[in-house]
């Protein structure tokens, strides 16, 4: 209906006069009569905003939310705090374009430089750039880092989502890469068929499964080898479990949804991704870095740019353009309210209510699949699925995700004893 | 500018110091470092790398470009300044003892000007 | 001002969680590296975020023409909608989302419609992500084809540095071509640049320099009679749609940024969304799950073997897709070609007032920008377009784009929207013009501009040379 466009009839009239055309029309003088659509778009007749509110408002109650989520798989319920909702509301952040004119910018880079800090933190990794799309995406850029003209070949875990698998099975088919899927075994990534012909290994910890890898023991064989090892980290499980950089990783990346983001049905999401020191200049994207202004005022800028696309052009590695600024700064308030005790003790809730969860289940007869530990998800055998699903869904309940012979569950601090106890009430009867 | 008189240069703005019949260190030279601006970074070579008389062989960044540097003689690169990657400043500070590579098996199909001819080619490009 | 960890005092802390309910347990190996988190209340955090929103200009702080960037206003409709609980609230991986299967669904009927193509995808989440997602489609073409010679894509000098790095992602090799005189792209050139080995061109049109280039027709039959394709860079869509179809133009596959022509907000950076749509024949190659209508219900189906796999994990940025949405309903079929037609008046407006004054690169009828240049200023009072577009920070305007278009020196490039009125254009043009006389005053005091914002220029050289890219703990 709107467009919302300021001038009124009257004044567009007066514009094009003054500029020198007879109509609207004559503006597209330049456009071949041929090539203009010659109808109205086959679109609706443009609605006033009570009736887009009206659309909107009835289309999002066809979908429908659960009181209890109990289903990770790459996208996790937390609790949010207020502050956070309320901060990444902010008109200027949510607003403002990339951070090229620091001076009237520090707001938004200042934010990014501390988002930098702390993913360095909860990896314990050297540097950090100011996100990606995804974790998907952060894990498929994080190996062509490692790419080098001479080895065409990558190694990834059968234990990776297997959303993550395909990212990079279609990335490195760009790149003429081969992906090598090495199996799991008791849940574990086998590391049985690693050679050094590759030029990195891929893993997730936790796995998509669930299960806590033995992250240190991967580094030592791959570094043994030659390769250069990524690891795909859970943000909590960062705060709980040894660090990627404690294991030795070169490489770690993730997604960061977890951190203050809700589900939103896959995204906006955050891909965060940090190195070691001696891999700062091929981490992709935008990464900024502190300065003096002229005065010797401390300064934010847009740093190490010659790597990027807008100048490098088709000698730069990754075509990255966009970060994830509004997510990244999510996750920074996010972990500002937590602060260091509040995420220890989150992730600490989060493996504790899972503990919880699946000796419970066990007891309803619902076995785990693996012997090794896990973290905040794990895999029960289960014969019928959908049923019990089924069954789930008309208590509100989402439950968790069918997979090969079972399904995969997730607890974090948001389920309380009294909700997994209904649950496991649900699965008994 | 300053041109040394003992170097050659290649008409894509590196000079070369033969250090013997068959070895030279390369730079890049006061003309080129003064129109590329600050310099904050080199991507400097491999060594074991064979370099290909004016073919690009790495390139260095200033804030906003990335400018290529050609390897203004044939040869194998024997030694790469590691010095320049913590402080590429060198470069703009002092253009001919920050040299970026040596060569060793050094040919030189084509020829190089003298500091004299150099002269006078920037004169000619800077119009 | 303090950083969050220079604020952070030791014991401070937000209550958040309760107690653990269930019995306590850790695993074997812990972290044994520290945690410097900042500790802080939530007045500490609450005021720290107030103060960087101060120093920081959204689309509601002035006037904002940054070309090529679209930066129109971000309609409150749009946030409030993806807002909602039944959207923001679901799992990727769940069931009973007709809502959401709708609004896929519905998004990819209009907005292919308005481009003319027949299908599209929302994996991609950014404008560079689209490309890249779009030249996969030309590449998986070209394998199934057995057209394995076809490697190169032909890129005009003018296009974004996406365009070439996407292409160089996608493990082709790019030829540039030089653009004509006009800015347009030199169809000799072009002839003699296609061949066995084209596998596609990318183009922009209306091109960077705020030019619709109206040979597209030959351009895009130029490329396919030598057996490429055509890949549309939608960035600058907005003067266009409603008027003009890249489908009708010739083009194969597009990539739209939802985050400039449909208003959703950039976010500081992102999240985008850079959905990509093609005509039937790429169809079957698009990355993840397509939406289908069946049985009297939206459901997902897999796309088959030929499809390039995934870009992104599920479904893309889902929110960026509602809020654009609620932007087509608002608009509807009057409202988009309205849209269009008044960013063209705008341009238009604003560079009729300018280049009396300014040298404009085109001298005609522009699109939705305009390209300014300095080239003359600088030569002869030294004042360059960056001194231009610093000073006009101290007019509570965000300045262009600078130093783009590659193919214009000291270019500035002006995008006003379609947003905007004719008060706020008459007063951007008066600023334009009192710097304009100031520089011709004083050259020198503009190479101190801004002199009002909250720092002067930064040490680019210095953040370059010695990176610090991150907070640096005393102990």
């Amino acid at each position: 209906m709107g467009g919302y466009i300021p001038s009124t009839v009257l004044q567009q009239e007066e514009m094009l006069k003054e500029a020198g055309f007879s109509s609207m029309k004559d503006l597209y003088r330049d456009v071949p009569e041929a090539l203009k659509l010659q109808k109205e778009l086959d679109l609706p007749k443009g609605m006033s905003e009570l009736e887009t509110a009206r659309t909107m408002r009835r289309l999002a109650g066809k979908n429908k939310v659960y009181d209890s989520v109990f289903r990770g798989a790459g996208a996790y319920k937390h609790y949010i705090p207020a502050i956070v909702k309320s901060v990444v509301n902010k008109e200027e952040f949510v607003t403002a374009y990339t951070p090229y004119q620091a001076e009237i910018s520090q707001g938004v880079l200042q934010s990014i430089f501390e988002y930098q800090t702390m993913i360095c933190e909860l990896t314990g990794m050297d540097v950090a750039n100011a996100s990606v799309y995804d974790g998907a995406v952060a894990a498929a850029e994080a190996i062509s880092m490692c790419r080098t003209p001479k080895k065409k070949k990558v190694f990834v875990s059968a234990g990776i989502h297997p959303d993550t698998l395909k990212v990079i099975r279609t990335y490195c088919w760009t790149a003429s890469e081969e992906v090598v899927v090495l199996p799991l075994k008791d849940g574990l990534t086998d590391l049985s068929g690693l050679d050094g012909e590759a030029s990195c290994v891929y893993v997730q910890q936790p796995n998509y499964y669930g299960v806590i890898e033995d992250l240190k023991d991967i580094a030592e064989k791959a570094h043994a080898l030659g390769l250069q090892v990524i690891a795909g980290m859970e943000p909590f499980a960062m705060c709980l479990l040894e660090t990627p950089a404690e294991c030795g990783v070169d490489i770690a990346v993730g997604e960061g949804q977890p951190l203050g983001m809700p589900l939103s049905f896959g995204g906006p999401y955050l891909g965060f991704m940090a190195a070691t020191a001696k891999m700062m200049r091929k981490l992709p994207g935008r990464i900024v870095g502190e300065t003096e202004d002229s005065e010797g005022r401390r300064a934010f800028v847009l740093t190490l740019q010659a790597r990027e696309q807008h100048i490098r052009r088709e000698k730069a590695s990754s075509n990255i353009c966009s970060n994830e600024a509004l997510c990244a700064m999510t996750a920074a308030v996010y972990l500002a309210a937590m602060g260091p005790e509040g995420m220890k003790n989150a992730a600490a809730q989060c493996y504790a209510k899972a503990h919880y969860l699946a000796a419970e289940l066990e007891k309803a007869g619902l076995k785990r699949c693996f012997e090794a530990d896990f973290f905040n998800e794990f895999v029960t055998k289960c014969a019928d699925p959908q049923s019990l699903l089924a069954r789930l869904e008309e208590k509100g309940i989402l439950g968790g995700l069918p997979v090969e012979n079972g399904i995969l569950w997730c607890a974090t601090e948001l389920n309380s004893k009294e909700e997994i106890d209904a649950l496991v009430k649900e699965v008994s009867a | 500018m300053n041109t040394p008189k003992e170097l050659k240069y290649a008409k894509t703005h590196e000079w070369v110091r033969f250090t013997s019949e068959t070895e030279c260190e390369v730079g890049l030279s006061d003309f080129a470092q003064d129109a590329l601006g600050d310099l904050v970074f080199v991507n400097l070579p491999e060594v074991g790398v064979e370099a290909v008389q004016g073919e690009t062989i790495c390139d260095v960044e200033s804030v906003k470009a990335v400018s290529d540097v050609y390897a203004p003689v044939s040869g194998t690169v024997t030694e790469v300044n590691e010095e320049l990657l913590d402080s590429p400043e060198k470069i703009n500070e002092d253009p001919y003892g920050a040299w970026l590579f040596r060569l060793s098996d050094v040919s030189c199909p084509e020829e190089l000007l003298d500091a004299e001819a150099y002269d006078k080619f920037c004169a000619e490009e800077e119009h | 001002m303090k950083t969050l960890f220079e604020r952070s005092v030791k014991g401070r802390s937000c209550a958040i969680l309760p107690e653990l309910d269930v019995p306590a347990c850790l695993p074997a190996r812990t972290r044994k590296q520290a945690l410097r988190l900042p500790e802080l209340s939530e007045t500490d955090i609450s005021r720290h975020y107030t103060e960087l929103a101060g120093q920081t200009f959204g689309v509601n702080d002035g006037f904002y023409p940054l070309g090529s960037c679209t930066m129109k206003y971000n309609p409150k409709i749009n946030e409030q909608a993806a807002a909602l609980e039944g959207f923001a609230d679901v799992h990727p991986r769940q069931d009973n989302v007709q809502g959401c299967l709708e609004v896929l669904a519905t998004a990819e009927k209009y907005l292919c419609e308005i481009t003319g193509m027949d299908a599209m995808t929302f994996q991609p989440a950014a404008g560079a992500h689209g490309e890249l997602t779009g030249l996969m489609l030309i590449k998986r073409y070209h394998e199934l084809h057995g057209n394995t010679a076809r490697n190169k894509i032909i890129v005009p000098d003018s296009a974004h540095g996406t365009n070439p790095a996407s292409s160089a992602m996608c493990g082709f090799t790019v030829v540039n071509i030089p653009s004509a005189e006009d800015g347009c792209v030199d169809l000799d050139k072009l002839r003699e640049a296609c061949g066995e080995d084209t596998a596609g061109l990318m183009l922009t049109n209306p091109n960077t320099l705020g030019i619709f280039d109206r040979h597209i027709r030959e351009i895009t039959d130029i490329v396919h009679e030598a057996g490429g394709l055509c890949y549309y860079d939608g960035a600058n869509l907005n003067a266009v749609m409603g008027i003009a179809r890249p489908g009708d133009m010739g083009f194969d596959c597009i990539h739209l940024n939802l985050h400039k022509s449909f208003s959703t907000p950039h976010g500081g950076g992102g999240p985008g969304s850079g959905p990509v749509g093609c005509k039937s024949f790429l169809a079957s190659y698009l990355p993840g799950e397509k939406v289908v209508w069946e049985d009297g219900r939206y459901a997902w189906q897999d796309r088959g073997p030929e499809s390039i796999g995934a870009v992104r994990s599920f479904h893309g940025n889902f929110l960026v897709v509602v809020k654009a949405f609620t932007y087509l309903l608002s608009l509807g079929r009057e409202g988009v070609p309205a849209v269009a037609q008044n960013a063209v008046l705008n341009a238009n407006y604003l560079k009729h007032l300018l280049e009396g004054t300014y040298d404009v690169t085109n001298k005609g009828v522009c699109m939705h920008e305009f390209v300014l240049t300095l080239e003359r200023e600088k030569k002869e009072i030294g004042v360059s377009a960056m001194d231009i577009a610093k000073a006009l920070q101290d007019y509570d305007m965000h300045p262009p784009t600078m130093y783009f278009p590659l193919n214009v020196h000291e270019a500035l490039m002006v995008e006003p929207t379609e947003t905007e009125s004719k008060e706020t254009l008459d007063a951007a043009a008066a600023a334009f013009l009192e710097i304009y006389a100031k520089a011709k005053a004083d050259p020198e005091a503009m190479h101190h501009t801004p002199y009002h914002s909250p720092i002067t220029r930064p040490d680019e050289v210095k953040a370059a040379r010695h990176p610090v890219l991150r907070y640096h703990f005393d102990d």
